[in-house]
């Protein structure tokens, strides 16, 4: 390389820097900023209106896992922690493993139709992203109340004489947490099967492959960068959900994003939320580390 | 491995067919828009042969072997594979296997395991599996790259996975779908020969479609010529060469001069006047096909040649060809081996005398 191709290459080098800037700082101040306080917060005192109070502390932590006895101060398991914990994972894997089974026939039907109906079932797709989300959970209970739409049209077909009772509880959580949650699996899916090439499936089928066998050995396979996109997509925002457990399960089914939410309101227990999040950010990502590792492994021995 | 669970290959049993198509039709489409890709096709295909589909694209070339595959389904008509009817059966219950004109490889399993993806559906045991996989790619010498990935290879390479891969099922019936059109043209020639050693060594029934003649001509035992949905003939090459039935036959495969004339005794008469001896059957108009290599050139005062004047040459290393025009006007072309010093060197507007090699014409049905 001449002197003035090095300088070019250092040229060239430092401008994109320079442009990418703006979005490294926005990054820094952005994400990485409020992560810190909030791990900072997790090793602080409790105030006694809220807030935090200035002074090394592990309470936060140990109030994960244990709780103090109100009579006599004695560290006991906090198996009430450990039951939401369960709950939201159990709701997420849930939700995760539903949205793939519903979404994975929608985005095989969006992929396989001709090019300008493609994007306009993608469109579609796309609608309920336009309203809030809170507004879409509130839509989703009129759905699903006594008096809303399911239980009308059932009534009024007489298959049922009572109205169902569906809202506030686990049912209506996991309805609600599928529908927000589809298309975040429904367009990684497409995209993977939009360059899946349909001649394997004769070669598949020509191969004496059954139709299940060529959806397990050569469909599933190869769109599973995908599945895996879409799967992380809608495991971890579902892990920390609160606004549909909240408005849909009636607060009688808290997750840990409400048990979170509850720390920094009426709990008044900063450090502890500070150190439940904190927790479930680690717990994320060495389920989305174990999960990728796992995916990656199955693919490189077929 | 044991040689009691695969039906095939028969050694080829050349009275025995392997495929049997009976008026097969298939149409896309309905009603008005209704568009016969395959128009009351019949064919049989012998056991062992290697067949050519030859015909232009869009002629139902492979769409027959898509139905012979069982990817589609046919309209009308009957195909059976070894006696037995396999119209309606699904691809993944024939013993028929197809090599892909893009050759479908799987991208996400090695050489190996392509080759071996056939075996492992068929539910064969695990060890005659491994067995038979080795033994395919050692056929296609490929056995140094059976643990890459497909994306690794050379085009040339992915065609012998392909083949391997349609191979090692052991298949009744291998078809092949324009599997070198996607090949340059040394390498195409290479996998000729391959192609045709890997028939001889399995002693499978090949179909072939191409739309390439030379490589029909070359390759095949018989050839079916196909154009517009209809099967025009079937013959071995030197039939369809020197005997094609018809206009279309005779064009599409080689260079060929047509002539129309008329039927008279103990031949046909030209509008020049001339009368050319053939074996004509019906009265009225009649075309002749005369292949440009049969014209013989002379002297313009040689007995019985048809007199004609030379219009252009056109060099082409080991032969001429020579534009002619005859006393009527109507063009033919010859073509004369150059020979060493080119004593023949005609030019344009010279008077000639032409004569077509005997038994060289040949009376078309069209």
């Amino acid at each position: 390389m001449s002197p003035a191709e090095k300088a070019q290459g250092a040229r060239t080098i430092r401008n994109a820097w320079l442009l990418s800037a703006p979005a490294l700082i926005l990054l820094t101040v952005a994400a990485a900023g409020p992560l810190l306080i909030v791990l900072v917060y997790s090793f602080l005192l409790k105030g006694q209106y809220g807030n935090v109070e200035w002074g090394f502390s592990l309470d936060g932590w140990r109030g994960i896992l244990f709780t103090k006895d109100i009579f006599d101060d004695t560290m006991v398991l906090a198996d009430a922690h450990l039951t939401i914990f369960w709950r939201s994972v159990k709701l997420s894997i849930l939700t995760t493993l539903i949205t793939f089974v519903v979404g994975f026939p929608t985005a095989w039907f969006i992929a396989t139709r001709p090019p300008k109906a493609r994007a306009l079932w993608l469109f579609l797709i796309t609608i309920p992203f336009w309203t809030n989300l809170l507004i879409r959970t509130y839509a989703i209970n009129e759905v699903l109340r006594k008096e809303g739409l399911v239980n009308a049209v059932l009534l009024k077909l007489g298959v049922i004489e009572v109205p169902l009772d569906m809202l506030y509880g686990p049912f209506a959580i996991f309805v609600g947490m599928t529908y927000v949650y589809l298309p975040l699996m429904v367009l990684p899916l497409f995209a993977a099967i939009d360059r899946f090439d349909m001649r394997l499936l004769e070669a598949g089928y020509d191969l004496y492959a059954s139709r299940l066998q060529v959806l397990r050995r050569v469909i599933l396979p190869i769109v599973k960068p995908g599945i895996v996109a879409g799967s992380i997509l809608v495991f971890v925002p579902s892990l920390g959900a609160y606004v549909t457990p909240r408005v849909l399960g009636g607060g009688k089914q808290m997750m840990i994003g409400n048990f979170i939410e509850l720390q920094f309101g009426q709990g008044r227990n900063w450090p502890l939320g500070s150190a439940l999040s904190m927790a479930l950010l680690v717990v994320v990502m060495v389920a989305l580390l174990i999960y990728v590792r796992f995916a990656n492994r199955e693919n490189a021995h077929g | 491995m044991s040689q009691s669970a695969s039906p095939a290959p028969t050694p080829a049993e050349p009275g025995r067919l392997a495929i049997e198509a009976r008026n097969v039709v298939k149409a896309f489409g309905q009603g008005e828009g209704e568009v016969r890709a395959l128009n009351d096709v019949s064919v049989e295909i012998r056991q062992g042969e290697f067949f050519t589909l030859l015909g232009p694209s869009g002629c139902g070339k492979t769409t027959l072997l898509r139905l012979i595959a069982g990817f589609e389904m046919p309209t009308d008509g009957t195909i059976l594979l070894d006696g037995q009817d396999i119209t309606y059966l699904p691809p993944n219950k024939r013993p028929v296997n197809t090599v892909f004109q893009s050759y479908a490889l799987f991208p996400h399993l090695t050489v190996a395991q392509n080759v071996a993806f056939g075996l492992q559906m068929q539910g064969k045991p695990a060890a005659e599996v491994k067995e038979t996989t080795a033994r395919m790619l050692a056929l296609v010498k490929l056995d140094a790259m059976a643990t890459r990935k497909t994306s690794q290879l050379s085009g040339g390479q992915q065609q012998r996975v392909a083949l391997a891969r349609a191979l090692a099922p052991k298949p009744k019936v291998l078809l092949l779908d324009e599997p070198l059109s996607a090949l340059d043209l040394k390498l195409r020639k290479e996998m000729q020969v391959e192609l045709k050693r890997l028939q001889h060594e399995t002693g499978i029934t090949f179909i072939f479609v191409t739309h390439d003649q030379e490589e029909a001509l070359t390759m095949s035992d018989r050839i079916g010529v196909m154009s517009a949905g209809k099967l025009q003939q079937v013959g071995t090459p030197r039939e369809i060469y020197t005997r094609p039935v018809n206009r279309f036959v005779a064009s599409f495969i080689g260079d060929t001069n047509f002539l129309t004339g008329s039927s008279a005794p103990g031949g046909v008469r030209l509008p020049s006047g001339a009368l050319i001896e053939a074996a004509v059957t019906r009265p009225g108009a009649v075309t002749l096909a005369v292949r440009p290599e049969h014209v013989r050139i002379e002297a313009a005062d040689s007995p019985g040649a048809m007199p004609a004047t030379v219009k252009g040459a056109v060099y082409f290393g080991t032969d001429m060809n020579y534009q002619l025009a005859l006393a009527d006007g109507s063009e033919i072309e010859a073509c004369v081996v150059s020979g060493v010093t080119g004593e023949m060197a005609l030019n344009p507007g010279e008077k000639v005398g032409i004569r077509f090699a005997p038994g060289a014409v040949q009376v078309l049905e069209d």
